[in-house]
């Protein structure tokens, strides 16, 4: 497939979720218990993602010592969990992974 | 109100959350020409498909060499959290023409419907869809611009910073407020898990989904545990 029809496909998949259930789904249609599991939806997509790139090293193999990735990913959860800030969860991440790789 | 007036209050509205779309927006467009999309590729990507976490998973599976059907399938998984906002907003656009419909469906991404669910629960008014429209649009112009930006700083941005160390983070910090619950947190720890290990046995680099599936019957196993609980 070329990176063009990549690119529109997903652009399509992508507007279709957002498009069908405003078009043709009654709200009623949506109980209590399909929101509640949908509601999870972000926790159980986004560590998929998450723990790979941090974990998984650009050879596809698993990377835990010398891995300051590990470090600055913990500094930034915990940086997150109490100012609930999305740009100072990155920004801390960052600023450590550059601390332990050009300082440390 | 008139409706330019509460388009122009959704702008206000969602403008604190546009703060983290700057970097993320900048850190797509480093990416993708990075990875050897072209220029134009690019632009039409942030254009076409319109969500920063569906881009990023499509740029981080491209790059891993999954397959195209693959690459495709984990997007319309990392979108699927766009049904219930269109299932939760619906109700409140049902009077709509189509052609509204098809307009404000281009603009439902999560800071929009954010800031618009609590103002279309609290107000009444026939055109309070503009809201909506106008946290959407806000996003747009920023996500484009900076996509814009990062294609162009591509280049002058040095490879040793480890700059792609900053998509997980942005996924993380989406996230900050499921770590402070106790099922999401098992729920992100099992994803994790089954990702991690899962990524160079699980075939075709369908990853994504097999863990994102895991998660959520994970979520579904619990939630059902605390209700008999209760």
């Amino acid at each position: 497939m070329s990176n063009w029809a990549l690119i529109l496909y997903c652009g399509l998949i992508t507007y279709l979720t957002r498009f069908s259930m405003i078009a043709l789904i009654k709200k009623e249609m949506f109980n209590d218990r399909i929101r509640e599991v949908l509601s999870f939806v972000p926790s159980a997509i986004f560590p998929a993602i998450i723990f790979p790139a941090i974990f998984i090293n650009d050879k596809g193999l698993f990377e835990i010592d010398d891995n300051p990735k590990i470090l600055a990913a913990i500094i930034a959860m915990i940086i997150g969990i109490f100012s609930r800030s999305i740009i100072a969860t990155i920004f801390s991440g960052l600023a450590s992974y550059w601390f332990l790789i050009f300082v440390v | 109100m008139t409706n330019y007036k509460v388009f122009l209050k959704g702008i206000v509205d969602v403008s604190p959350l546009m703060i983290p779309v700057v970097p993320f927006g900048l850190i797509f467009g480093v990416l993708a020409i990075d990875i050897g999309f072209s220029p134009v590729e690019t632009m039409a990507m942030s254009l076409i498909v319109f969500g920063g976490a569906s881009q990023i998973v499509l740029l981080q599976l491209f790059s891993g060499g999954a397959s195209s059907l693959v690459i495709i399938s984990s997007v319309g998984a990392v979108n699927s959290r766009h049904l219930l906002y269109g299932a939760v907003v619906s109700e409140h656009l049902s009077d709509l023409k189509l052609v509204w419909k098809i307009i404000i469906s281009y603009f439902l991404i999560d800071q929009a419907f954010a800031i618009s669910n609590d103002y279309l629960k609290k107000n009444k008014d026939s055109n309070r869809y503009f809201h909506l429209v106008g946290g959407g649009a806000t996003c747009w112009v920023i996500w484009q611009s900076t996509t814009l930006l990062g294609i162009i700083l591509g280049a002058a941005i040095p490879e040793k910073l480890g700059l792609s160390f900053a998509v997980p983070l942005t996924f993380l910090a989406l996230l900050v407020n499921d770590f402070r619950k106790f099922i999401n947190v098992i729920v992100i720890i099992i994803s994790g898990l089954v990702a991690t290990l899962g990524y160079n046995y699980i075939p075709f680099k369908a990853y994504v989904i097999v863990a994102a599936l895991a998660g959520l019957i994970t979520a579904m196993i619990l939630t059902t545990k605390m209700k008999k609980n209760e």
